[in-house]
């Protein structure tokens, strides 16, 4: 029996990571993160968790600090929001490149300017080109599952990159609800032990790490980091369905489809906006609508077979942005859904919805004016903002 | 979209999160002007800068003096006195 | 209980509002029920207005919002009244609790609130806590408006929580809570 207790989802987040017993954590606190240090602090304080726990001086540090013992052979763990990713993104870069299986959980938070501290996964979706594996969440549930699935995707041999779990500051981070807690020994089952052996320092297994590369033997490195990626497509699928043999918790792998079956309009949407949007999916469906959701939960590698089969019998779609792609007019997710469907021939109307930024809330009411404007869509819109009134 | 703001950089009040520090008061630092030594401690010590000195006397602002008691525990002569801030 | 009962805690940065909240989603999860809570925070420190908000449901609870059209409303300092409009977007028939040592009459009151719950909570967490932080009074009177989480849960984890004067200061905010139907 899985015991529950009642957390935020940050403490979701350091349970998920202190069961995957990492050897090595190394942080430094910035909101909504911030409890999240905290509590694995507090959990190796407590002795419930033997990994080394470092408190550095700045993200920088962090990320360089989890590089070091991951080369080392440790399994890692880090956590930041925003400019703390930001600082970070030199060695950020250099750890996919390096083929490291860190785990990293974002605590998403708005970019400045102007000054804030709330929510918005514009910091993690504008560094999605950086190698990293990036997943994104819906509920606290799902943030202590992925922290445990995030391990054993990142670790795998046709894979070994690192992974971001992240979810919403605020409306996750400091979320309270039931959670509940998969078993110790059967996580140790699952998740095994990392031994690396394509990349270490070990005075045993002498080999030169990093050394500087011209471009033709970086291009071979390219490739084969483009593969794993796409590597990852099918692992992250056949994660689920082995967490889902062992603890009884699904999320679909790639993508969650809701009342997708025979719906002639879809709304695309990711992370914790999906709660109230699905609340609106029932709203219309009871009014008579035929609309279905398409969660999308893995954001790298980029779904794209499975956002063509999902959105392959749509009249029209619209993918509600909780971010900008300056320079597009639109959010990111708009653009990569476009691009996936560009190459299954299917040109039917889509709307782009901006709303949700900088801990503004994605209300029933606003998903419910979305799917309005999707069921009634006969060509392709300008961007629509989703606004307060 | 429905404009808040007619500047396009964040600047000024207009559009932007203030923080009423008033609004945070339990209790409030009333000045005895019997007690009060004209030392200014309270003036220097104010971290919302509601205590001014007009005609050689101290006057606290309750615009957004946000109650913290600074300047009462600090106050030479305990000329200061946090009183609650009352209902309504 | 089908639908999903929405609640709106007002207080100040230091009175507990955001943990008051959070044992209420865990006596509700103790009950077989479902609940989630959300604070919202600004700058935060001691003495600024908090928000938190509630839901508490018999089915799961998918969205993660803040709370708009609440049911119930708690003061939990009743200095707020004035800096904050704690009657934005109440329900007709709302449940008002708050923390006064005013009569329900003398209060300024939404014309939509139906059940006021009055207690003197400072008053009462001086006696027995001997500070102002009045958020296990507030749950205890919360409690007796509402009925939608059971008593011996809350007390139980203010007790956890805050040791066992906050347990018997729930169960006094339960038993000097005044409820007037208008």
């Amino acid at each position: 029996m899985q015991s529950f207790d009642v957390m935020n989802g940050n403490r979701a987040a350091a349970i998920g990571a202190s069961l995957a017993k990492p050897d090595v954590i190394a942080a430094y606190p910035i909101t909504p993160q911030t409890p999240v240090v905290e509590y694995l602090t507090q959990f190796v304080a407590d002795g419930v968790l033997e990994s080394a726990m470092s408190e550095v001086e700045s993200e920088l540090t962090a990320m360089s600090m989890v590089t070091g013992a991951s080369l080392a052979g440790a399994r890692t763990f880090t956590a930041t929001s925003s400019q703390g990713l930001a600082l970070m993104y030199e060695p950020y870069f250099r750890a996919s490149t390096l083929r490291l299986p860190i785990v990293m959980a974002i605590v998403n938070r708005e970019m400045i300017s102007p000054q804030t501290v709330w929510g918005g996964p514009q910091d993690s979706i504008s560094v999605r080109d950086s190698g990293w594996l990036q997943i994104y969440v819906e509920d606290n549930q799902e943030i202590m599952d992925m922290m445990i699935q995030a391990y054993k995707i990142a670790e795998n041999e046709g894979v070994l990159l690192p992974i971001n779990i992240c979810y919403d500051g605020f409306y996750l981070s400091h979320m309270t609800e039931k959670v509940f807690i998969p078993e110790q020994e059967k996580v140790d089952a699952f998740l095994g032990r990392y031994q690396p052996n394509h990349i270490i320092l070990d005075p045993s297994r002498p080999m030169a790490v990093d050394p500087l590369t011209n471009g033709e033997l970086l291009m071979n490195y390219r490739y084969l980091h483009l593969e794993a990626q796409q590597n990852a497509l099918q692992v992250i699928e056949e994660t689920d369905k082995e967490f889902e043999s062992l603890f009884g918790r699904s999320y679909g792998g790639l993508i969650e489809s809701y009342r997708m079956e025979d719906a002639e309009y879809a709304i695309i949407t990711m992370g914790s906006m999906t709660g109230a949007a699905k609340e609106a999916v029932d709203f219309a469906r009871q009014n008579g609508k035929s609309i279905g959701l398409v969660k999308l939960r893995v954001l790298r590698p980029f779904p794209k077979s499975k956002i063509i089969e999902a959105l392959s019998k749509v009249k029209a779609f619209g993918v509600v942005d909780r971010n900008v792609s300056f320079g597009w007019n639109t959010g990111v997710i708009y653009q990569e859904i476009k691009s996936a469907l560009y190459e299954s021939g299917q040109f039917m109307p889509s709307i782009p919805f901006i709303g949700g930024l900088g801990g503004e809330d994605l209300t029933l009411d606003m998903m419910i004016e979305a799917i309005e404007t999707i069921c009634h869509a006969s060509e392709s819109k300008e961007t629509i903002w989703l606004t307060r009134e | 979209m429905k404009f808040k703001t007619k500047y396009i950089a964040p600047v000024g009040g207009d559009g932007i999160h203030t923080i009423n520090t008033g609004d945070w008061r339990i209790k409030k630092p009333v000045l005895s002007q019997e007690k009060c030594v004209k030392c200014g401690y309270c003036l220097l010590h104010c971290p919302v800068n509601a205590i001014s000195k007009k005609d050689g006397q101290f006057t606290i602002s309750y615009s957004y003096c946000k109650g913290c008691g600074i300047c009462a525990h600090g106050c030479p002569p305990d000329a200061i006195e946090m009183v609650p801030e009352v209902e309504k | 209980m089908n639908e999903i009962k929405e609640i709106r805690l007002h207080g100040r940065g230091g009175l507990g509002t955001v943990k008051a909240a959070e044992s209420l989603v865990y006596a509700a999860v103790m009950d077989g029920i479902y609940a989630n809570s959300i604070p919202f925070f600004g700058f935060e420190r001691q003495g600024a207005p908090v928000t938190a908000y509630l839901r508490i449901s018999q089915d799961p609870i998918r969205p993660k919002n803040r709370v708009y059209k609440p049911h119930a409303v708690v003061v939990m300092d009743p200095t707020l009244m004035k800096a904050v409009d704690v009657f934005e977007g109440i329900r007709e028939n709302g449940i008002f609790v708050i923390n006064t040592a005013l009569d329900p009459k003398q209060l300024n009151i939404d014309p939509k609130v139906k059940t006021i719950v009055t207690v003197d909570a400072n008053s009462i967490a001086m006696e027995i806590l001997n500070n102002a932080i009045t958020n296990t009074v507030m749950l205890g009177a919360l409690i007796k408006g509402t009925g939608w989480v059971s008593l011996d849960r809350v007390m139980d984890k203010a007790g956890e929580l805050w040791g066992e004067k906050n347990r018997q200061a729930v169960m006094r905010g339960f038993q000097d809570a005044k409820v007037t139907n208008l």
